[in-house]
Formats: C-alpha cells, structure tokens, sequence
C-alpha cells in the first residue's frame, strides 16, 4: 500500500512526539545506572546508586505501597457501593453528589491539602500519622475508581439481573455481592489499578501533609532532587519507574479488554 | 395517538423501577457522603472562611490579594502558562492523536502504550525530567556545548514549566483524541470526500467540529491541571512566580494562614469556573477527568 | 409440585406522571392452571404480572396466594419462579451456578443442591451443559437455563415474561411445544405474558387478553376466538373483517358491496366475520368485490378483496 507524503510527515511528527516523552526517561535510566553522568556511559555501568537509594530511602517505598494498598481498600470500600447507587438513583441529587466527588480532582491538591491541614491539623495524633496522608489520597483518587465502576455498571443489565436474583430469593445485600460486584470486576480492577498507581505518585496533597516521619516516594524523591547527586536522583526516580510501569500495563490491558467489552 | 401513550407508559414505568429501589441505594452512598462531608466539604467550608478572617487588624485575605499586584501577577501569569500549555498541548496531541487513531502501521499500539504511560507520572518526576533535558547537566546544554559553544539552560525558566506541564497534559489529550476519533461516524468523513472535499477540508469541516466538545473537556482538565501542578514548580524552584508555589511560600515561610487559604479559594475558584465553562460548552460529553 | 390459587382484588396501579396501567382488575388463576395474559404493547400485562411477582406494589387493592395476603411481601419472600425476556442469567456463574443460585439462598446442602441441579438439566435436556459459560449458550439453550434456574427452588408459581420473544420463529415453535409439555406434567400455576397470540392459544389454558389497563375478556382460547367478547378482542386474536352497516332493509342489512341476511329485531352498526367463514363463490353470493391482492401462505391462501366503502 502507497502511503501519502502527509502519512509519513504525520508519522515522524508522532514520533518527535515520542521522543519528546521518551528521551528524559531514557536519560534518567542511564544516569541512575552510570558511575558518573558526566563521563557518560564510558565511564561504565554500576548498580551502586541503586543500593545507595534503596539503604537511604527504601522506608519510602514501604509507605508508599502501604499507602496504595490501604487508599485502594479503602476507595473501594466506599467507592463501589457508591458507584452502585449512583447508578441506580440516577436523579439531579446524584447527578450533584457526582460533581461534589469530582471537586478533589479539579481543585489544585495544594488547596485542599491546606483545607485539610487548617481543619484537622491541630489533632496532633492524627497529624503525625500516615493516616492523615490516607484521607488526603482517598479523596483524590475516589473518582478515579467510581468512575470506572459506575460505566460498566451502565453497560451491563445489571438491573434485570438483580431482578432475577430477587426472584430467586436472594435480598438487596445478597443482591449486591452475588450479582452487582462479580459482574462489576472488570470495572473495579482497572479502577484499583489506577487507585494505586496515582496514590503511589501523589505528590501535591502529599507534600503538605507529611510529616518528616511519614515521607512517601514521591516526597523523598522531591527531597533527592533539591539535595542529591543526579545520579543517585535518577536512580530513585529508577526504582519509582519499574514500580509504576507495570501497572500501567496492566491498567492498559484491562482498559482495552474493557473497550472491547463495549462494542461487544 | 397510540404510539405516544405507549411511549409514556414504558419511560414511566422504568421511572418508577428506580423508585422503587431508591432507599437502599441511598444507604450505599451513605460511607461515600460521609468522607466526603467531613474531609472535603467542612475542610473547604473553613479555608473559605479563612481567607475572609482579617488578621492582625488588617484586611480579610481576600482584600489583600486582591490588592497585592505580586499575587495578581501570579494569578495572571498562572493563568496565561496553563492557557498556552493547553493550547499546544491540544495542537500536537491533536495531530498525533488523529493520526495514531486513523492510521494502522507496524508498532502503532507500541507507540501508543508509549506515549500515554506518562500520564501518571507525577509532577514532581516530570520536573526532574525536564532538568535532565534542559539544566545544568542536561541534554540541551550538552547539545549547545557542541553546537554554538554555550549551555542551552532554560530548565529553571517558565520555558522548563512550560516543558513540563506539555510533558504530562499530551498524552491526555492524545488518548482523548483517539477515544472521540473512534466514536466518530466514518461516513461523514465518507460522505464528504464524495462530495468532492480535498483532505484538508474534510478536516476543518468534519474532524475538527466531530472532535470539538472532546477537544473543549479534555483541554479544560490540561487547563486545570497545570493551574494547580505544584510538583512541578517545585521541582523546578521555587522561585518560579506560578500561584501553587506562591501558595506554599505564603504558607511555609511567612505562616500567613489567612492569605495562603484567600489565594488557594481564588485558585480553585477560577479552575472550577474554567472547567464549568467548558462543560456549558462541550455540552455532556462526560469525558471530565 | 402443586399449584397454588393467586387471586388479584380491585388491584390499581398509576406511575407517577398519572397514566393509569392497570385499574381496577380482579382476578383468579386457579390452581395449577397456566394462564397467558396476552395484549399489545402498553396494556398493562407486564404491569400485572410484575404485581404478582413482587416487583410493583399495587397503588390500591391486594395480591393473595391462596389464602395467604403478599401484597406488601417483597419478591424475594414470595416463592415465586420467573423466567425473563432476555433470560438474565448472570454472566459471572455457569450453567449449574445459575441453576443452584437459588438453592444456596434457601440453604441446601451441597449434596442436595447438586442432586435438584442434576435433575433440572435433565429436564430441559442439557445434562452434558452444567459446566459451560453461559455466552457458550445458543439462545434456546439459554432458555432452557433460565427456565431450570427459575424451576430449581419448586417455587409456588411460575412467572413468564415473554420468554419466547427473543428466539428465532422455527426454535420459537419447538420450544413453545417443549414448555406447554413440561407445564402440563408440573401442574404448576403459571403465568405466562405474551403479545403473540399464537403462543397464547397454545399455551394457555385460559387467556386474560387486556386492552388500556382493563381486562377485555378472560376465557379459554376456544371462547376467545370463537365468541370473543367485543372487537378488540376479536380483532387482536386472529384475522376479522368488519362491515359497517349502511341501512337496514326489509330482508338484512345494507352493507358496502352488497346485502347481508338477517333476522333481528335491533340492527347492529357494524358485522364482524372472520376470514374463514367467507366463501368465495362464481356466482349468486351476499357480497361482490374486485379482487385487489392474492397472498399465497401455503396451506391457505389470502385474498384481498374492495367492495367498496371506507
């Protein structure tokens, strides 16, 4: 097949693009992996900043997966039965409550985190807590897992199902776990994904509500960024990547599996 | 006369489905609501209350941003960055998008597995990266040295910002692009090739009009995004005269409670009001967030 | 399984913008009886039969079964099976899942449960199937599934909401023949909503045929067709033609295309007849008319004839 002149100026257009997003990171790799940035590769290939990091901010990476797990355990919690009955009330009240759930997505993290710190902040137990930091990624990432849920639950006859398990006996809490969430985990397992993933990189709320005691990754990477070598900053920014990387993957698949699903 | 009735009689009767179920639904929003009063809509209420306190027997918080040209000037300068930000960014994920959408080619997916893994990329590595390409010891600079004998810095500039928030709003408006280009109707398309229209045509008067309510959302959020992306900033130095920064100087260096919440009120403010303006004008395209 | 009576009183129910689906219906299935409520779109069939089911509250009027009062009982306590339109079987489960849902809710024990499951695939004649997923299904098969899920808890009355709707004509057919089959030999109350009035004279063993939220007439398919109750249900069970009476005279009645016979004291304003009891003659008949269309159906054909008129 003939491809256009405007085909391949598309293309390498895309591919600037690309290099654009890519380059930076390929730096970081490589700055994390060489002796010394400044010789540049000839220098040779080390592993020692990758130690150095994990010896000096490894408590980080612990946090942040604590953090993520418990963010994810607690959004769904609250977000999938959420998500359920917005779905179903459907009315101008639930149409609001939606907008009100997004707000702490579209208001800069920094305002809400200084919201949260002038309110709760002089509860000095729960101020040196990481837990205070989980409220503050809860509520960013709740959206981001209603979401999700709530249009699998539109596209599915969720509905009629339900009808069919109260026919069969079943009550409205049975209802829910045997027929609304299996038919739902599709939906709630790329809202997790992508839960974890935005509250391991979580940095604007974070920042303000940490204490020195509870520095998650992202806050420990800001602080080898202001103070530490370049490449001990890019062996970090290293260990972040292949931590991230492979949920978005996995996030990728499942958005694809679930497109498919909708032209089904 | 018949079909009207019956049509009424089935919109009514699922209506009344909906009411039937509509207590317990209720209670399932019961935990959500909850969080979401105590630790979002109360916090909010006393940073909007703050910021009118007057302190020190001077002017509410409101007063005195409003009347501080270095705030204004931020809040402008904030303003205009996330503008041009979107701007470009709306441009070049606009014809990449398009493209990756309409075209099938050898490592297509790959480039497009490439090109949206950073969006969840937080602000504060995008700053790093953006040291890497354009500081001290970056790319650019090692590029000038080669080429014109000079370091090419311009990482720690409203140039490295502007760098950083076109690194992660591209590949939003990217995959917002594809998404809206493969709910498009092909046959337009189709159909005004038929009619005789050449390439560039079809694109300014099916694509483009096709693509706009996506286009007007997905910009609002870039907009929105890079008026409250403080990783960044910080990343780049807090020198940097963007409101998220001033915000956190106001908070941290002065301990200005009252003008840090007047600021972060007026911040807010004006991405929420941009984000409903274009939800007016996208109608309910839905793709918010 | 025996039957239980289910007995609708003075039952009423309007949707909140006021159109009134069903009013005023009072109605009796008796025991082990299956009774096919038939109408067009918007009669008010599916609104009963959701009333009897559970999932619509009568604005006025009650639901018994047998003696006992269910009009505030919730579907899930009222013991019934119901087999829906597009089958909604859940997607998550498998064949024997679908069909021991209900059995769990009503705690048997698993020995139990897969004993009942054993036997509802044998039933519908998918023994070999309880282990497939259920978009490894063909649509007949997916009815079948269905009606086993719905049969498994011996519920005390069968609920069927158009559930031959959704199938091609031919597997239409065999079904409709396996279902009649397997309702006779249960001896289950059932009730079975239709818009097909073939499948509502083989089924049913009376019919409720319901026009605007009323009941037009309640009878079995024989008086149905053969004495229907008014127009309506003439016309919407089988094929009528209707004359409208011009002016009577000394011998009949004048109609457009010729004169009827007729003996009566009080003239009717319109005669309907169905299409079998006319005769095509050469010569001599009551009625003549062109003859417009011929539509040849296999084992009869059908004749389009103008005689004049409106």
């Amino acid at each position: 097949m003939k491809r256009s002149t405007l085909f391949f100026a598309q293309l390498v257009f895309t591919l600037l693009v690309c290099a654009f997003m890519l380059v930076p990171v390929l730096l970081s790799l490589l700055a994390g992996l060489t002796r010394n940035y400044f010789v540049g590769v000839s220098g040779g290939l080390t592993l020692d900043w990758l130690v150095q990091v994990w010896q000096a901010y490894s408590p980080t990476v612990w946090l942040s997966l604590q953090l993520a797990v418990s963010c994810a355990v607690c959004v769904c919690v609250i977000g999938v039965p959420a998500a359920y009955a917005l779905v179903r009330m459907n009315n101008r009240f639930s149409r609001a409550f939606e907008e009100l759930m997004v707000l702490p997505v579209a208001m800069p993290g920094l305002a809400s985190a200084l919201a949260l710190l002038l309110t709760y902040g002089q509860f000095g137990e729960l101020r040196r807590s990481w837990l205070f930091i989980l409220v503050g990624h809860v509520l960013f990432t709740l959206p981001f897992l209603v979401r999700p849920v709530m249009a699998v639950m539109q596209r599915q006859q969720l509905p009629t199902l339900e009808e069919a398990a109260a026919s069969l006996g079943a009550g409205p809490i049975k209802r829910f776990f045997s027929v609304v969430v299996p038919n739902c985990r599709a939906g709630i397992l790329a809202g997790v994904l992508m839960v974890v993933t935005l509250s391991l990189g979580e940095f604007n709320l974070t920042w303000m509500l940490h204490t020195p005691m509870t520095k998650t990754l992202p806050v420990g990477l800001a602080d080898s960024y202001a103070s530490a070598r370049l490449e001990v900053a890019s062996a970090y920014t290293l260990i972040f990547l292949l931590m991230i990387v492979p949920l978005l993957i996995a996030l990728q698949a499942i958005s694809a599996r679930l497109s498919r699903g909708e032209r089904r | 006369m018949t079909t009207v009735r019956f049509n009424a009689l089935s919109v009514s009767s699922r209506r009344d489905i909906l009411h039937r179920l509509r207590p317990t639904a209720a209670w399932a929003l019961a935990p959500a609501a909850a969080v979401l009063l105590a630790f979002w809509l109360l916090p909010l209420a006393q940073l909007v209350v703050l910021g009118g306190q007057h302190r020190d027997g001077g002017d509410s918080g409101y007063w005195q941003v409003l009347n501080s040209a270095q705030y204004l000037g931020s809040l402008a300068q904030t303003c205009v960055l996330a503008a041009v930000v979107t701007g470009a960014a709306l441009l070049v994920g606009g014809i990449s998008g398009v493209f990756l959408a309409r075209q099938q080619f050898f490592g297509r997916s790959a480039l497009v597995a490439l090109l949206t893994f950073p969006l969840a990329f937080p602000g504060v590595v995008v700053g790093f990266l953006v040291i890497l390409l354009a500081g001290r010891q970056g790319l650019f600079a090692a590029l000038g040295m080669e080429l014109a004998g000079e370091r090419w810095v311009f990482a720690y500039s409203l140039m490295g910002l502007f760098l950083g928030y076109l690194y992660f709003s591209i590949p939003r408006v990217i995959l917002t692009v594809m998404a809206a280009c493969e709910s498009l109707d092909r046959s337009l398309e189709e159909a005004a090739r038929s009619l005789g229209a050449g390439h560039w045509r079809v694109v300014c008067d099916v694509i483009v009009p096709g693509l706009a309510p996506a286009l007007v959302s997905c910009g609002a959020i870039c907009f929105a995004t890079s008026m409250g992306a403080f990783g960044t900033a910080f990343t780049l130095g807090t020198r940097l005269n963007v409101t998220p920064v001033a915000i956190y100087n106001v908070f941290t260096n002065y301990a200005n409670f009252t003008v840090a919440a007047a600021l972060s009120v007026i911040l807010g403010a004006v991405t929420w009001a941009v984000l409903l303006l274009a939800r007016r004008l996208a109608g309910q395209s839905g793709t918010v967030l | 399984m025996s039957g239980t009576t289910i007995r609708l009183q003075g039952c009423r129910k309007a949707f909140t913008d006021g159109t009134v689906a069903v009013d005023n219906l009072n109605l009796t299935i008796e025991a082990g009886e299956t009774l096919v409520i038939l109408g067009p779109s918007g009669c008010g069939k599916t609104t009963t039969l959701r009333m009897i089911a559970g999932f619509e509250r009568p604005d006025t009027g009650q639901v018994f079964f047998g003696d006992s009062n269910v009009t505030r009982l919730p579907i899930e306590r009222r013991d019934v099976g119901m087999v829906f339109q597009n089958y909604a079987l859940f997607p998550n489960l498998n064949v024997a899942g679908n069909i021991i849902y209900g059995l769990k809710i009503r705690g048997l024990s698993p020995a139990e449960r897969n004993k009942r499951c054993a036997e509802l695939l044998e039933l519908v004649g998918l023994q070999d199937h309880g282990q497939r997923h259920i978009h490894e299904l063909s649509g007949g098969q997916r009815q079948r599934v269905a009606l086993a899920r719905a049969l498994a808890p011996r519920p005390r009355v069968l609920l069927l909401d158009e559930p031959l709707a959704a199938l091609d004509a031919q597997l239409r057919e065999r079904l409709r023949s396996e279902l009649d089959q397997l309702l006779r030999s249960l001896r289950i109350t059932s009730v079975f909503v239709t818009h097909d009035q073939g499948e509502a004279m083989a089924l049913g063993d009376r019919i409720l045929v319901m026009d605007r939220g009323r009941v037009a007439q309640l009878a079995t398919p024989r008086d149905i067709y053969q004495q229907p109750a008014n127009a309506f249900v003439a016309s919407f069970v089988g094929n009528l033609n209707a004359f409208p009476v011009i002016e009577p005279t000394a011998h009949g009645l004048k109609v457009s295309g010729g004169e009827l016979p007729w003996k009566g004291i009080q003239a009717p304003t319109t005669v309907y007849c169905r299409p079998e009891h006319l005769r095509v003659m050469d010569d001599g008949g009551h009625l003549r008319g062109r003859l417009v269309g011929q539509f040849f159906q296999g084992a009869q054909s059908r004749l389009l004839v103008d005689v004049g008129g409106a």
